[in-house]
């Protein structure tokens, strides 16, 4: 009877997973197959069944370059995420390893930066990138990723750090490693999986960041955020043409996810069933 | 090393410093088919210019404009040239955003200018923003349906002909509604609408001292009129209509009539996109019987240099470029004449090869030429501006009436409801920004 119950649930849990996987993919598939529709058909009702026009991508390369915000992208999200770990790591480090009193109280302070509206800095934000010449560079947008993206690292990774038995950290202290060596060469490759999964979710995090990266570009160093709003118009059909745009900007960081899912849910779940 | 590998150092040293000193102009513009033109094109005013080098950011309406106040306000001086409509380029001048528009050179013939939108574009006689393109608002019909149906459109159509040959163009079996008009909330989409309706039925936004006029009669019929009519002859699913949306119902001969933008013409009448391209008949955007206003709706996309903008003197010259003749012609003879930006010359509505090519070039002309924005009312206003108010407020409040009206067409509010409403905010946000004292 426990046997069958537990078949029973997991069915249900299995159709659950499949329908919440399928209504949370369901917008990135039909941007793919609007995107090979034409742009009539595109504005004429729901439909799943597209003409399988290519025209919507030979326009989109026509109109615009993509390898030159596609760089961007890659430059902006890999570089942002190793800069957001080289500080992000020792941060966590000693928030799990050697907390204080109000440890808690930095990690709440860290986060509730994420719950401000980001236009509400915007002007401030703007005015500093102008004074120091950062504007449409890619270090300050860089930076600008790092320091948006940080809170999410830094959580994430003292999770994992708080996973790791602080005595083999004493063993290795007792055996003369220094903070460094104990940083680098003890804490790291523990917390491979947890700091493998943060790396690739701050990517994907840069890789979609549009409001910061629209905001603070306009030709070096815009990303492909800029390149699919770039698609959007006032007058004449867009939609199409939008969703071809998108879809090359998503295939990249798609394929990125599909490649790493295994290493993603592995970090993800590092420690839920404690 | 011999004498050729020293010349051929030279020369690289040479191209190279040539390269380096080109000027770079930034320009930031929307994503519309004149400007994705206009940017093909540019290749033949850099051939021209090689000391001038340009690059396009081109980004969604809201987006440019919000983006480009940033830039502006905080005087980032990233863009040299900014496309903006007609509704900011007085705004703008005012607070000395942009730089007067001087140095277009001896053969611009600013004379030729649409006096309408010239006006629109000018402060205390200087020019801010030259037009790329210009519009105003016109009926575009099936003449086949009117035909069918015994009608016969004539050149200034009254309100009360038009609900009526809409309600009888009507045929729910066949999918086609007598009227399609924008019904989206937004300031840019369906206020723009409803402020030159409200304008042709002789109301007003506000009044001299600046006090909402929404309990007036005058918005009350038009209104009315509107929230009727799209019941009884518009398209289901009205109220999320734009401008788009309308013109895929029109090309896809789902609509006995539009009123929308002149610019709209063109895409009606390209029998590439258009399945009834060959049947559609203009006429000047309706009156109420008996009052002297045609809807006043005037708007242009133009360019114009911030005056954060370091390179002042090349935007000028590329500005010349693309909104001169010589540029009309040249897209004329890349693309045809049908294609060439419309609503800004006087002397392209005098074109014989335009008049012939372009149907709707009489039409277009006769509704530009009613639409004084600098009166836009039959009683007086303190403002101007045709379907909108010209001052900073009106995105924000155009939007909060524009959902307000969206939910009437929508059938989740009464015209009542949604005009007191309206005069409530309308009055809090005029006191609030100090025009009520």
């Amino acid at each position: 009877m426990a046997r069958k119950t537990t078949t029973q649930s997991k069915i249900v849990w299995t159709v659950i997973a499949w329908v919440v996987a399928l209504v949370i993919f369901f917008p990135i598939l039909y941007a793919v197959i609007t995107s090979f529709k034409t742009e009539p058909e595109a504005i004429d009702g729901f439909s799943l069944i597209p003409s399988g026009t290519f025209e919507n991508y030979i326009t989109v390369q026509t109109q615009r370059d993509y390898f030159k915000p596609f760089m961007n992208s890659v430059i902006l999200s890999i570089g942002s995420t190793i800069l957001a770990l080289i500080f992000a790591i020792p941060a966590a480090w000693a928030m799990a390893f050697a907390p204080t009193k109000r440890t808690k109280d930095v990690l709440m302070w860290m986060l509730s930066t994420k719950m401000m509206p980001a236009v509400a800095v915007l002007l401030p934000i703007y005015i500093l990138f102008r004074n120091f010449g950062l504007l449409d560079t890619r270090i300050g947008l860089t930076i600008m990723l790092t320091l948006i993206n940080l809170p999410i690292v830094v959580w994430m990774l003292y999770t994992y750090f708080r996973e790791i038995p602080g005595e083999i950290l004493e063993a290795a202290r007792m055996d003369g490693a220094n903070l460094w060596k104990e940083i680098v060469y003890v804490l790291t490759p523990m917390a491979v999986p947890g700091i493998a999964s943060t790396l690739l979710l701050n990517i994907i995090l840069a890789w979609n960041e549009a409001f910061w990266t629209i905001q603070l570009s306009t030709t070096n160093a815009a990303p492909l955020t800029a390149f699919i709003a770039s698609f959007s118009s006032p007058q004449g059909l867009f939609w199409a043409k939008l969703s071809a745009a998108s879809t090359m900007a998503i295939a990249p960081i798609l394929i990125l996810g599909w490649f790493s899912q295994k290493q993603l849910v592995r970090g993800l779940t590092f420690g839920a069933v404690k | 090393m011999t004498l050729k590998t020293v010349l051929l150092g030279a020369c690289s040293a040479l191209a190279f410093a040539g390269m380096a000193s080109a000027e770079t102009l930034t320009i930031a513009t929307v994503n519309n088919g004149d400007m994705v033109r206009m940017q093909a094109l540019t290749s033949e005013f850099t051939k021209a210019n090689p000391d001038i080098q340009v690059e396009w950011v081109t980004l969604e309406e809201n987006v440019l404009r919000e983006r480009v106040t940033t830039d502006i306000a905080a005087g980032g001086g990233q863009y040299d040239i900014v496309t903006i409509g007609n509704y900011e380029v007085p705004i703008w001048a005012k607070q000395k955003w942009l730089l007067p528009l001087d140095g277009l050179g001896d053969k611009y013939d600013i004379d030729d200018l649409l006096p309408a939108i010239r006006g629109g574009l000018s402060l205390d006689g200087k020019l801010y923003a030259a037009p790329f393109y210009g519009e105003s608002a016109m009926i575009m019909y099936r003449k086949d349906l009117f035909e069918k149906a015994g009608l016969k459109m004539p050149e200034k159509p009254t309100w009360e002909f038009i609900a009526d040959a809409a309600r009888k163009t009507t045929d729910r079996k066949a999918d086609i509604s007598g009227m399609c008009l924008r019904g989206k909330a937004g300031w840019g989409e369906n206020m723009a609408f409803v402020s030159a309706l409200n304008n042709s039925f002789g109301g007003r936004w506000f009044d001299e001292q600046w006090k909402p006029q929404f309990d007036q009669p005058e918005w009350k019929a038009a209104l009315q009129f509107y929230a009727d009519l799209m019941k009884d002859a518009g398209p289901a699913g009205a109220s999320s209509n734009g401008f788009n949306e309308n013109l895929t119902l029109f090309q896809q001969g789902k609509c006995g009539m539009w009123i929308d933008a002149t610019v709209a013409a063109s895409f009606v009448s390209n029998p590439k996109d258009s399945k009834v391209a060959d049947q559609v008949g203009y006429a000047m955007f309706p009156n109420k019987d008996g009052v002297d206003n045609h809807g006043k709706w005037l708007w242009s996309w133009n360019l114009a240099v911030p005056a954060s903008s370091k390179k002042a003197e090349s935007a000028q010259k590329f500005i010349s470029w693309a909104t001169s003749k010589d540029y009309t012609t040249l897209v004329a003879s890349k693309e045809g004449w049908a294609n060439v930006p419309p609503g800004t010359r006087t002397s392209l509505y005098k074109s014989a090869d335009y008049q012939k090519a372009a149907a709707f070039a009489a039409p277009t002309l006769a509704a530009m030429d009613a639409a004084d924005i600098t009166k836009p009312t039959v009683k007086p206003v303190p403002y101007t501006g045709g379907q909108f108010v010209a001052i900073p407020e009106f995105q924000a409040l155009g939007t909060t009436v524009g959902q307000l009206f969206s939910a009437v067409i929508a059938g989740q509010s009464t015209v009542d409801d949604a005009l007191a409403a309206a005069q409530a905010t309308a009055t809090r946000d005029m006191t609030r920004a100090g025009y009520i004292k």
